[in-house]
């Protein structure tokens, strides 16, 4: 009797295991199913996207994407990075003990105030001082920094913290300032999951929806941008646009889905990328 | 340049980088609570919205409770279990590897998707715009996170604990129930604390999900379509154009991030009080 | 073990000041010609409030090798970073007293602390080469101190390699990643990189206690031939190595100096009976 039990727990708990698995299959099946009838090179690279006439091209949206994402994690490069190497090298104990904690709490802040705050703040300001709607690219970067910067200073600073203490003691014993110390030493050694960081930042800030939409202006046929100053729709911005209107079992439900399939494979790469970059940082050690 | 000038200067970057980022992150908070603090009152709290931007936001807050309660039901029983799982039963072979393959391919979905799978799956071939499909997307959502925490919690239960209730006789399941389950609770509950606070927060999900937002009445049953404080935010911050409609959107926003930040609260001052009691 | 700590205390006690001043007369007397590297006066040292080192006071000879030995947790390995000022790396520490190097207080302000550690070399307890390639590593102190480059570089780390009794055995992988070395080796390495950048002293913690037998052997015979040019303070708690290496001892017990003196003296005819019965091994 009692074997049995444990025989049933022990089932069900797999079951349960074993129903992420059953999620992840559901949802790519779903997509797939609804998006994949769309999916050929025309629509991968059409440059019109006209629902009304059944033009379906998401080139420009996959660009614009990139250039978002890219953008916004090189701005969280550039601040984020010297914030962790503060955070783990330079700052006193105090100071890092308020200010880490806020970081981490900032990495959940729900995004769609961070758009608000954006499309009150922002917005305006480039309208204002760089001309243009305002609504645009240089505006989605700035939101999609200001996201992603938490996730790279976090993680960046676990991987500076992570370098072996007896490499710093040895290059400090030879007399090299702490500055030289982390150029030489630790920034190399930490490069692996540096990167990690950054690549992870840049999967988020492509996935991520409601702040991104709500700054970049989102026109009605979208174009490859020439300036930072041009509005653009991003993959995620198109399907809350258009979700709303769509017909049922009709080409542009589809288009919709395969762009939901195009998001999916695009961060899958992504988060592929940053998983070999830690494994092989793990290897190098 | 000789090398202490260039400790110096480099120092006083990282010094100055290192606060504006922090300045930057805290000053949204400070913006959101400044321009939000003055719509707030107990009739804004309780009162239905009504002609779009008028009215409070009272079926917004009880609209976002309901989901993620519908959102914890289903994600903590089978996370947990999966963790549990994970950690004590599974042995390293194909299948936890390809379930743990499977947990981090979810946890990378970005939620538009799962939104949009929602959408098919829930929405229209089961159960409509409702609590229900918004909570369950949700679940889906926050679960890799909920079997991530709970099997580190479970992993971080000493061996000992186990030997000695083994020792005595016990099966492995009486084992987990009364000892490892018991002291790796509260690090499991700071866990799905954390997850909780991600999806009051979500919008995407819940935008495709659950409603329109703007409901002015409460759900009767999970079949409902259901209000929530991140669409209405979404809804009047891009489709409102007067004062009005921004000055609820700043006053949500900044209920949603007090929810939020109550919420992280509450888990940090609930590790805070297990590392103590650790002790 | 309560009951030795008690004597212990005692012992402490009575013996403290007159240890301190029989031992300075001694040395000063027996090695005249010999002049002070090293000269450390009243040095005490915290770490929050626990006071780790208490007044210490000894002078450490040019060209000789010193043996710091007493049981772990005595503060031996304090004692050799306070000689380069790597404690102050630690939050919450404190010194006061003096050491002088040369005649020249390395606490006073104007000391340029990188300045002084590249007098003042160091090999930690554990191996720690840069995961670098092995010339890089012997390189590293050359370089962020900007004292060759080029042939002259490649010159000055053979010359280390040579001194550290390992350039036969890397010269042709000079290029391969210095974690493929043996602990012996990568030890080796260390030593030649603190070597580099011609340093006055170096400070040895443990060097060998990561080590095998054979691989001790040779560092203690790198150690002995290398007093010839430098200053060497050495800590252990390997009382036959301490015998083996030294020319002096100094046994720290609880933060406190016991007793200092040539190496023979104290292993023959210990003066204070803690001293004695440490090296008796009846304690450690």
């Amino acid at each position: 009797m009692r074997r049995i039990k444990e025989k049933i727990i022990e089932k069900i708990l797999l079951f349960s295991a074993t129903s992420s698995i059953l999620i992840v299959f559901f949802i790519i099946a779903f997509m797939f199913a609804e998006g994949w009838s769309a999916i050929n090179l025309d629509f991968i690279f059409g440059l019109i996207w006209h629902p009304k006439t059944n033009e379906f091209g998401i080139l420009p949206i996959i660009v614009s994407t990139i250039i978002v994402g890219v953008g916004a994690v090189l701005i969280a490069l550039v601040i984020g990075i010297p914030c962790a190497i503060f955070l783990a090298e330079f700052a006193p104990n105090w100071v890092r003990n308020i200010i880490k904690p806020s970081v981490e709490m900032l990495v959940g802040i729900p995004s769609i105030v961070l758009g608000f705050f954006g499309l009150m703040l922002i917005v305006p300001f480039i309208r204002d001082n760089l001309g243009g709607r305002g609504e645009c690219i240089l505006a989605g970067w700035i939101i999609l920094s200001i996201m992603t910067l938490p996730h790279v200073i976090s993680i960046s600073e676990d991987a500076i913290r992570a370098v072996p203490n007896s490499y710093r003691e040895a290059s400090l014993t030879l007399g090299a300032t702490k500055w030289q110390t982390v150029r030489n030493i630790t920034l190399p050694n930490a490069k692996s999951g540096i990167l990690a960081s950054l690549i992870l930042g840049m999967g988020n800030a492509v996935g991520e929806t409601m702040a991104v939409y709500m700054v970049i202006g989102n026109p009605n046929i979208p174009w490859i941008p020439t300036s930072i100053l041009d509005s653009v729709r991003v993959l995620t911005s198109t399907i809350v646009m258009e979700y709303g209107y769509m017909e049922w079992g009709s080409p542009h439900q589809h288009a919709l889905f395969a762009i939901g399939v195009v998001l999916f494979i695009l961060v899958a790469i992504i988060n592929l990328m940053a998983r070999y970059a830690i494994k092989r940082g793990m290897i190098g050690r | 340049m000789n090398e202490q000038r260039k400790e110096g200067i480099v120092k006083a970057f990282l010094w100055v980088t290192g606060l504006t980022s922090v300045f930057v992150l805290l000053s949204i908070i400070f913006y959101i609570c400044v321009n939000g603090i003055g719509i707030i009152s107990l009739e804004f709290l309780t009162s239905y919205p009504y002609r779009f931007e008028y009215g409070g936001i009272f079926p917004q807050i009880v609209g976002s409770l309901l989901l993620v309660t519908i959102c914890l039901l289903f994600a903590t029983p089978i996370g947990v279990g999966s963790g549990i799982y994970l950690a004590e039963y599974a042995s390293d072979n194909i299948l936890t590897k390809t379930i743990r393959f499977f947990v981090e391919t979810l946890a990378g979905i970005p939620s538009i998707v799962i939104g949009l799978f929602g959408l098919a799956f829930l929405v229209h071939y089961l159960f409509g715009f409702s609590v229900l499909s918004g909570g369950l997307a949700l679940g889906f959502m926050i679960l890799p996170w909920t079997v991530r925490v709970s099997e580190e919690a479970i992993r971080a239960v000493p061996n000992s604990y186990r030997e000695a209730s083994l020792t005595l006789g016990a099966t492995k399941w009486q084992t987990i129930w009364n000892v490892v389950l018991r002291s790796a609770t509260p690090s499991i509950i700071t866990g799905i604390l954390l997850g909780l606070g991600k999806a009051i927060g979500e919008t995407a999900i819940v935008l495709l999900t659950a409603g329109s937002g703007l409901e002015a009445f409460l759900p009767i049953s999970i079949f409902d379509a259901v209000g929530s404080l991140p669409v209405y935010i979404f809804m009047l911050a891009t489709q409102g154009h007067t004062s009005a409609a921004f000055d609820r959107t700043f006053g949500a926003s900044l209920v949603l991030v007090t929810m939020f930040l109550i919420i992280n609260l509450g888990a940090l001052l609930l590790r805070n009080y297990l590392i103590k009691r650790q002790r | 073990m309560t009951d030795l700590s008690r004597s212990e205390g005692r012992i402490l006690s009575n013996r403290y000041r007159t240890v301190q001043l029989s031992e300075s007369k001694t040395v000063k007397d027996g090695v005249r010609m010999v002049k002070d590297k090293i000269e450390v006066r009243n040095l005490n040292l915290w770490f929050a409030d626990r006071h780790i080192l208490q007044d210490l006071s000894l002078s450490i000879k040019s060209n000789s090798v010193t043996a710091i030995m007493g049981p772990s947790g005595c503060g031996k390995t304090t004692f050799i970073r306070a000689l380069n000022r790597m404690n102050k790396i630690i939050e919450g520490s404190r010194t006061t007293g003096e050491v002088f190097l040369d005649g020249v207080n390395i606490y006073s302000e104007k000391i340029n602390v990188f300045e002084l550690r590249k007098r003042v070399g160091m090999v930690h307890q554990k191996p720690n080469p840069f995961p670098k390639s092995i010339f890089d590593n012997a390189a590293y102190g050359l370089r962020i101190h900007n004292m060759a480059n080029g042939k002259k570089l490649e010159k000055d780390v053979e010359q280390a390699l040579r001194e550290a009794a390992l350039w036969d055995e890397v010269k042709d992988r000079l290029k391969e990643s210095a974690l493929s070395l043996s602990g012996g080796q990568q030890q080796r390495l260390c030593i030649a990189r603190a070597l580099a950048v011609k340093p006055e002293v170096i400070l040895f913690d443990e060097p060998c206690s990561a080590l095998d037998p054979a691989a001790t052997a040779k560092i203690e015979d790198l150690i002995q031939r290398l007093k010839e040019n430098y200053t060497v303070v050495i800590v252990t708690h390997n009382l036959q190595q301490a015998a083996r290496v030294s020319d002096f001892v100094a046994f720290l017990y609880l933060g406190r100096l016991i007793e200092y003196g040539r190496t023979k003296d104290i292993f023959i005819n210990p003066k204070n009976e803690l001293t004695e019965r440490y090296i008796t091994g009846k304690f450690g």
